[in-house]
């Protein structure tokens, strides 16, 4: 069986500054497969280049077995790679309704209305304020309509990166309860955190990236239990 | 009193004429932040390609009957104008779209002398303004009031008509339409757009597009309002509709079309009743920009900064 998404030796540059020297990876249908890695370790760079914004400079980015590291960042979402970035980007200066229609702009179908029903559904406060601009909602209501507006092209990998940045615990912990209840509806999450404790709770695998490597790698459980992991990203000594 | 409802009327017209084309600045500066000073020669190619239209391309029957030359004319400027604005995008402006700002700033001025030269070259007898067609639509229509005659032409009418339709149907696009959200989208977060799907490159060529269009129209009702046109108004008419622009907020549907009428109606008032007349209207509507620039340096109706949520 071929992995859903597949990253092989992939290395990415911004002029002459190598933000990812070697990164592998791959993330199985229906998984949670999460990133994790201090500052700067390129994990970021790694999803904008697997979504197109960034061109990779070698290696090659598999999706359902076909090669994507060439194709124009719309053809991928198109593919079904749907990215909420980093900092969550909503479109501040549109309404709630807009943001997640934005999230629907490649799709012709007729189930738009309705997927958007459901994700008021899944996030009530978005429901009761959807004429109201995405700019004036607090961090956590920002994040849920990230998520939101990401699923709404209805992707078969969805790309998280931190969406727990920022928010307090009670909504972390609302976020990662919403990224088991996506999986448990099918969609493969590819999940990049700084929170790695949580991170690796969630996951079925994890990979950790330093300095633009793949350094390890394992089930979520047994990287929580490495002594090396728990050194340099648990806090523990 | 005569005269200055009068006056009022000269510079709805002027204002209309410049809102048209400062809808196509702010537009494309709203998109990718440059300011296109080709622009206002894109105007004064839809002019002459109107024209061109009406001389070599309709026929002799046709011509005395306005409701057919007219919107032919129309779409021949309009026309030539998208056309020359998508090339212009394309082969000048896109392979800069990542350079310094000041990179496709000084090739939109390139851009300008360009167009203007090779109209003045190339176009029958355009070293002088050339003579528009008046054979229709000249009914005036006129009224004895305030001791006084007051006096309005169809063309201004139309010119007044077209210029509230046109930026009432783009304000309605853009905010309503599917291709509206993504050209906002695409003008607040590009990358961010891109991760929506959407087509940096075809929406903004759609944004160059429409602007030239109303750029192209507004050409065409010049020619038939002022009975000429002249390789010189590109330039005049471009900084009026940038400065437009700039006062009413770059990036701004209403604050454009505001911006264009204010600086028509100052140029038409302060020629007729300030010191110096025409020959300083000019400086009343430049001294005006800077005070709205001191103080509200975003112009009227423009967004202060870039809200990034």
């Amino acid at each position: 069986m071929t992995a859903l998404l597949e990253v092989q030796n992939l290395s990415v540059a911004y002029g002459a500054i190598e933000a990812v020297r070697d990164v592998s990876f791959a993330v199985e249908q229906g998984q949670i497969v999460s990133l994790i890695g201090s500052n700067g370790a390129g994990k970021t760079t790694t999803l904008r280049t697997i979504s197109g914004l960034i061109r990779p400079k070698s290696g090659r980015i598999l999706f359902e077995g076909k090669p994507i590291g060439d194709l124009a960042a719309h053809s991928i979402l198109e593919r079904g790679v749907a990215h909420c970035p980093e900092g969550r980007r909503l479109f501040g200066r549109m309404t709630v309704e807009e943001n997640l229609q934005l999230g629907a702009y490649v799709r012709k179908d007729e189930g738009v209305a309705k997927d958007m029903e459901r994700v008021y559904e899944l996030f009530p406060v978005l429901g009761q304020r959807k004429q109201q601009k995405a700019g004036l909602f607090s961090g956590g209501e920002q994040q849920m309509l990230a998520i939101g507006r990401a699923m709404m092209s209805k992707p078969r990998l969805l790309m998280l990166d931190e969406p727990s940045m920022g928010l307090s615990p009670i909504m972390t912990q609302l976020i990662f309860d919403t990224i088991r209840e996506l999986q448990s509806q099918g969609t493969t999450i590819l999940l990049v955190e700084q929170n790695a404790l949580a991170a690796l709770a969630l996951s079925d695998r994890g990979y950790v990236v330093d300095l633009g490597r793949t350094t390890l790698e394992g089930p979520g459980h047994e990287l929580l239990a490495d002594e090396r992991v728990r050194a340099a990203y648990l806090g523990e000594d | 009193m005569a005269t200055l409802l009068q006056q009022l009327i000269n510079g709805l017209v002027l204002g209309a004429a410049i809102a048209l084309i400062a809808l196509g600045y702010t537009m494309v500066y709203g998109i990718i932040q440059l300011i296109n000073f080709a622009h206002g020669e894109v105007f004064m190619v839809g002019g002459f390609a109107s024209l061109a239209t009406y001389s070599y391309v309709l026929p002799d029957s046709w011509k005395s009957d306005w409701y057919l030359a007219l919107p032919l004319m129309a779409v021949g400027g309009a026309l030539v104008a998208v056309v020359l604005a998508v090339i212009m995008e394309r082969f000048a402006y896109r392979p800069l779209r990542n350079a310094p700002r000041l990179a496709p700033l000084i090739t939109a001025l390139g851009v300008s002398v360009v167009l203007k030269e090779a109209v003045r070259l190339w176009y029958p007898g355009a070293t002088a303004p050339v003579p528009y067609p008046r054979a229709f639509v000249d009914k005036q229509f006129s009224v004895e009031a305030f001791g006084g005659r007051i006096t309005i032409g169809s063309t201004a009418l139309l010119m007044i008509a077209v210029s509230l339709i046109g930026a009432v149907v783009l304000q309605t696009y853009i905010s309503r339409s599917r291709m509206g959200r993504a050209m906002r989208a695409t003008a607040q977060d590009p990358d961010t757009a891109r991760l929506m799907g959407v087509n940096p490159n075809r929406t903004i060529v759609l944004t160059f597009a429409i602007g030239a269009a109303l750029a192209g129209i507004a050409g065409v009702l010049y020619g038939i309002h002022y009975t000429n046109v002249d390789t010189e108004v590109g330039f005049l008419y471009g900084i009026f509709a940038f400065t437009a622009a700039v006062l009413g907020g770059v990036g701004s549907i209403k604050g454009a079309v505001i911006g264009g009428f204010a600086i028509g109606l100052i140029k038409s008032l302060a020629g007729q009743y300030l010191p110096g007349g025409t020959s300083y209207d000019l400086v009343w509507i430049f001294i005006l920009l800077i005070v709205v620039l001191v103080f509200r340096p975003q112009g009227l109706f423009g967004e202060p900064e870039r809200v990034r949520a």
